[in-house]
Order: C-alpha cells, then sequence, then structure tokens
C-alpha cells in the first residue's frame, strides 16, 4: 500500500468502525458463537457448558416437536408468501388505476403496516373468539356451528396465517406502486392501440416489468416468514399441542422459558442455514437477472 | 368505442371497483372494530347497536390497569435513541463506503448487507448472553443497541450519497474543508428526503417492535408499550375486550394517528425507503 492509499483506509475506517463495531458484536459474532455453542451442553448451575459434539443435533432430529414447528414453518411460509404478494399486486394495481376513493383504499391497505402486530393481535383474538367473536357470529347468522379456531389444531395455523397475510400484503403493496409507476404510460397506450386486453396487458407487460420488484418481495416475505412471531406470542403460544408454533417461537421459548440454551442455539443454526440458503438463491436470481439484461 | 365495449368497460370497472372497496373494508375492519370497542361500554362488545351510548371509561380503565404513561416514556427514549443512533452511524458508513475508495471495501460491504437478511431479531440468545456480560440486561439501550448500526440504513444512505456529484465535494476540498465538515456541509443536506424516509420507517419499526425488548426488559422502568401491552392482556383482564381494545388503541395510538395526519408521506417514505 502507498502512503496515500493507506491514509485514504485509516480515514475510512475512522468513518466505518462505529457501525462495524456494533455489527460485529450484534449479527457476525453472535452467529459465529451461536454454531459454537451448538457443539456444547448447556451450563446449569455450577456445571459448566462441557464439549458434547453433535449430541444437540441427534436430539434435535429425535425431536418431534423441531419437525412440526419445521413443518410448520414451511406451511406457513408456503401459504403466506404466494398469498400476500398476489394480494399486494392486486392492492398495487387497484390504488395505481382511477379508482373511486381511491386515498382511502390505499390508506385502509396500508393501516395494518403501521400497527404494532402484538396490538392488532388482541383484536384478532377477539375476531377468532368462539361463540361471541365476530367470525362465529357472522357464521351463526347463517346457520353454522361455533368453531375455535386458535384452540383447534387443525385451525390455528391457518388462523395465524390469516393475520399474517393481512399484515403483510399492504406493505408489500407500496414496493409494486412504486415499481407500477416507473412503467411508462407509452406502453399502456400502444398496447391499447393494439387492441389489448387489460389481462393480456397484465399477463405480457406488467408482470414481468413487475419481476425484480417480485424478487425483492419475495426474499422480504421469506426473511419475515421465519421472523415475525410477535402475534403468536398473544393469539395462541405455539399451541394448542405446538400446532401453531414457528421456529423462532420455539428458539424463545427453548431459550428463555426452559433456559436450554445450547439446544436454543441449534435450533438458532437450523434458522441461519435456512436463511443462507435464501441468500444464496436470492444471489443465483439476482445475477441471472443481471445476464439477461 | 361500440356500446357493447362501452358497457364491458364499465362493468368492467364497477367489477374492480367493487373488489377494491370489498377488500379495503376486510383490511379496516379489525381497526373499525377496535374503535368501536373501546369506545363503547363492554355488554356492546358484540351488539352493534346504533344507539349504544360511547363512553371514555375503557381507556380509563386501562390507563389506571397499568403504567401506560411509564411504558409510553419507555418507547419515546427507545426510539429516539435508536434513531440518533443510526442517524450517526450509517451516515459515517455510508460516507466511507460511498467516498472512500480502499482496500476490502466490497468484502466490507457485503459483511454489512449481511445483517438485511440475519437480523438481530434471531440471534436472542447470544445477544442476550452478550448484554448479560455487558451488566445492561433490562435497560432500554440494551433494547436499542443491536438496531443502531443497520445494514438497510447504510445501504440507503450511501446510495444517496452515490448520487451526490463528487465535484461538489472536490470544490469544498479547494476551500480547505475536511471530510468531516463536507459530509456534515454537504452531503446530510441533500441527503435530507433520505434521512425523512428512514427516520418514519425505523421510528414505526421500533414502536412495533416486540421479540427483542420482551426479552431483554423485565420491569416497568424499562419495558416499551408493546411489552407493556401483552402483559396486560395476558394477565387477570382476560376477558374484557372493551378495556383489552381501549389499551390496544392506545398503544398504536401516537402511531396511528401520526399516519392518519402524514399518510401520503408515510407511504412515499416506504416507497422510496423500498426501492433498491
Amino acid at each position: 500500500m502507498g502512503p496515500t492509499a493507506k491514509r485514504t483506509w485509516i480515514q475510512a475506517w475512522l468513518f466505518l468502525s462505529p457501525a462495524m463495531i456494533l455489527l460485529i458484536a450484534f449479527t457476525h459474532y453472535p452467529a459465529a458463537v451461536t454454531l459454537f455453542h451448538s457443539f456444547f451442553s448447556t451450563p446449569r448451575g455450577k456445571r459448566p457448558a462441557k464439549f458434547v459434539g453433535l449430541e444437540n443435533y441427534q436430539t434435535l432430529i429425535a425431536d418431534d416437536t423441531f419437525w412440526i414447528v419445521l413443518v410448520n414453518n414451511l406451511w406457513y411460509a408456503l401459504v403466506t408468501i404466494p398469498l400476500s404478494i398476489g394480494i399486494a399486486i392486486a392492492m398495487a394495481l387497484w390504488v395505481d388505476s382511477k379508482l373511486k376513493g381511491r386515498s382511502f383504499v390505499r390508506m385502509a391497505y396500508f393501516t395494518p403496516t403501521v400497527l404494532p402486530l402484538i396490538a392488532v393481535a388482541n383484536i384478532w383474538m377477539f375476531f377468532y373468539t368462539p361463540g361471541f367473536g365476530l367470525i362465529d357470529q357472522i357464521r351463526g347468522a347463517f346457520g353454522f356451528a361455533q368453531q375455535n379456531w386458535l384452540g383447534d389444531p387443525e385451525s390455528a395455523l391457518n388462523a395465524v396465517i390469516v393475520v399474517t397475510i393481512w399484515k403483510e400484503a399492504g406493505f408489500f403493496m407500496i414496493f409494486y406502486l412504486a415499481a407500477l409507476q416507473t412503467i411508462p404510460a407509452s406502453l399502456r397506450e400502444a398496447a391499447a392501440i393494439e387492441g389489448a386486453g387489460r389481462w393480456y396487458f397484465f399477463r405480457r407487460i406488467t408482470f414481468p416489468l413487475l419481476m425484480p420488484t417480485t424478487l425483492f418481495v419475495s426474499v422480504n416475505a421469506i426473511i419475515n416468514s421465519f421472523r415475525l412471531v410477535d402475534h403468536i406470542f398473544i393469539m395462541t403460544e405455539g399451541g394448542p399441542d405446538n400446532a401453531s408454533s414457528l421456529l423462532l417461537f420455539y428458539i424463545y421459548e427453548t431459550a428463555f422459558r426452559f433456559w436450554d440454551t445450547a439446544y436454543a442455539s441449534t435450533l438458532t443454526v437450523v434458522l441461519l442455514l435456512i436463511l443462507f440458503a435464501v441468500a444464496i438463491g436470492q444471489f443465483l436470481l439476482l445475477d441471472k437477472r443481471v445476464h439477461y439484461r | 368505442m361500440s356500446a357493447a365495449r362501452a358497457f364491458r368497460l364499465d362493468y368492467d370497472r364497477a367489477l374492480n371497483t367493487t373488489a377494491a372497496w370489498a377488500l379495503a373494508l376486510v383490511w379496516f375492519a379489525p381497526l373499525i372494530y377496535a374503535v368501536w370497542t373501546a369506545f363503547h361500554p363492554t355488554e356492546f362488545s358484540t351488539r352493534f347497536v346504533l344507539t349504544a351510548p360511547l363512553t371514555l371509561k375503557n381507556f380509563v380503565a386501562a390507563w389506571n390497569a397499568a403504567p401506560f404513561a411509564r411504558y409510553f416514556l419507555n418507547t419515546v427514549l427507545l426510539v429516539t435513541s435508536i434513531l440518533i443512533g443510526q442517524f450517526v452511524l450509517c451516515t459515517l458508513a455510508a460516507f466511507a463506503f460511498a467516498r472512500f475508495d480502499f482496500r476490502g471495501r466490497d468484502t466490507v460491504f457485503v459483511l454489512v448487507l449481511l445483517q438485511l437478511l440475519v437480523m438481530p431479531d434471531i440471534l436472542i440468545v447470544e445477544n442476550y448472553r452478550t448484554m448479560r456480560f455487558l451488566g445492561l440486561v433490562d435497560t432500554i439501550i440494551a433494547i436499542g443497541l443491536p438496531y443502531m448500526a443497520s445494514g438497510f440504513g447504510i445501504f440507503l444512505l450511501r446510495q444517496t450519497f452515490k448520487t451526490i456529484p463528487k465535484e461538489l465535494d472536490d470544490a469544498a476540498r479547494v476551500e480547505g474543508a475536511g471530510f468531516f465538515t463536507i459530509l456534515m456541509k454537504v452531503y446530510v443536506p441533500l441527503a435530507k428526503p433520505t434521512y425523512l424516509a428512514y427516520g418514519l420507517v425505523s421510528v414505526s419499526h421500533h414502536w412495533n417492535n416486540f421479540l427483542w425488548p420482551l426479552i431483554i426488559t423485565n420491569s416497568v422502568d424499562t419495558r416499551p408499550v408493546t411489552v407493556g401491552l401483552s402483559v396486560f392482556s395476558s394477565t387477570d383482564q382476560g376477558i374484557d375486550w372493551a378495556v383489552i381494545t381501549a389499551a390496544t388503541l392506545m398503544t398504536s395510538g401516537p402511531l396511528l394517528i401520526a399516519f392518519l395526519l402524514f399518510q401520503r408521506q408515510f407511504v412515499q417514505s416506504f416507497m422510496r425507503a423500498g426501492i433498491k
């Protein structure tokens, strides 16, 4: 390094170091140490942690709850991601067109985004209350029987999923709205002259042009599907019988209710691996996109 | 345009308008419902009679049942300290990435972007351990610290800084200004819209954040409103929905009012913040 390069390097690091120290302390270091701790036992009382090799991972494989939670989380991701993205696209198209009362509609779609999930979970829980909750009242008016939406293992997870979609779609709409506004009006005019129908125009022009946004939004949605567990605390506590538990919620329970930090670290490693796979997938997809541009 | 085609377009438009409105009402329903329940006596929680008497009793009851004033103060302290921390740290780092050409820059930048993927919320076990080691468990600073060096903020400000013409800082350099002066006099003022957008996103995110604050706090003096609300609604309040919805509305109130007032700016700032 020449003297100028060295000076630039020092100056750059003077600007960088405050942020980098915190980033390393609360992201990179804990991620690395999580892996390390997953090979140790949980220290209890006077008994310190000792190296146990892959024992925690063997426990993990034999742990039925882990598999239930993992399948739950995959189902949760598989349902919430496409549905919230699909609804978000519809919302964005509507709000972007000349719609009566457009500003109210846009506000209504976006409102869930600014409300704390923990707060709206209370309201939704009331909706789901068997017998006198809003949903059962409406069903009752049509002569359906009462249903314990959150207490039934069959429906608990899906009830939680509905809340997630309600929360997320409006947020994703914003990104689509931004993307729609970059599509030149001349394209639409040209298509109209050619006599292309609305659906045809959407399928052949709008949707492909929204692809980069969809990619960006999907990555966000995947991360969120492994991160958003707030409503579970209020609505189901993961129950009944783990039917609505998700991976991060299980990590929380393991670490802060049962104080089994080593096993929680092992579970966190699984979560990190999933996110890592997402990152690689995103990188490959982005790479492809760059090529055909 | 033929009559048949005009009819089809009209029909199409009506259908779309109806669907858009129906969805909007579904999306808005929980809020309308919460407002109805919170402002009426408990017995009207599930009975929608237009002549039901209005009341503020539920709010009074909720306010008196838990130290919400303290919770609000904690949240305000938390959100402001995070915002200040993020503005300072992300500005400095973003400037380094945008304007210095140093060895290893790209590698370090990838390390920053990794945080978009692995957020501190996920690493609760180790971050709790670190906080205990630092003796910061159950402090407001411990809730905020992991979020201050935000990968998103650094990325966003770097993008903005890169659009500022280099000639501007060359000119300032000729006049003898140092890097820090250039940053404060040229870059920060020109990036004002980005700061506003980022600020709104950050405030709303951390006002609403729950899991990490839940873990790291365990007393009234540090709990933010989200955690306060969860403690409140999981205790003996049990079934008094009117009081719980009143507390729920209070918790989200300030943000909701801000949103209703600055709706346009809110939405635009999210749009701007999201563009990659």
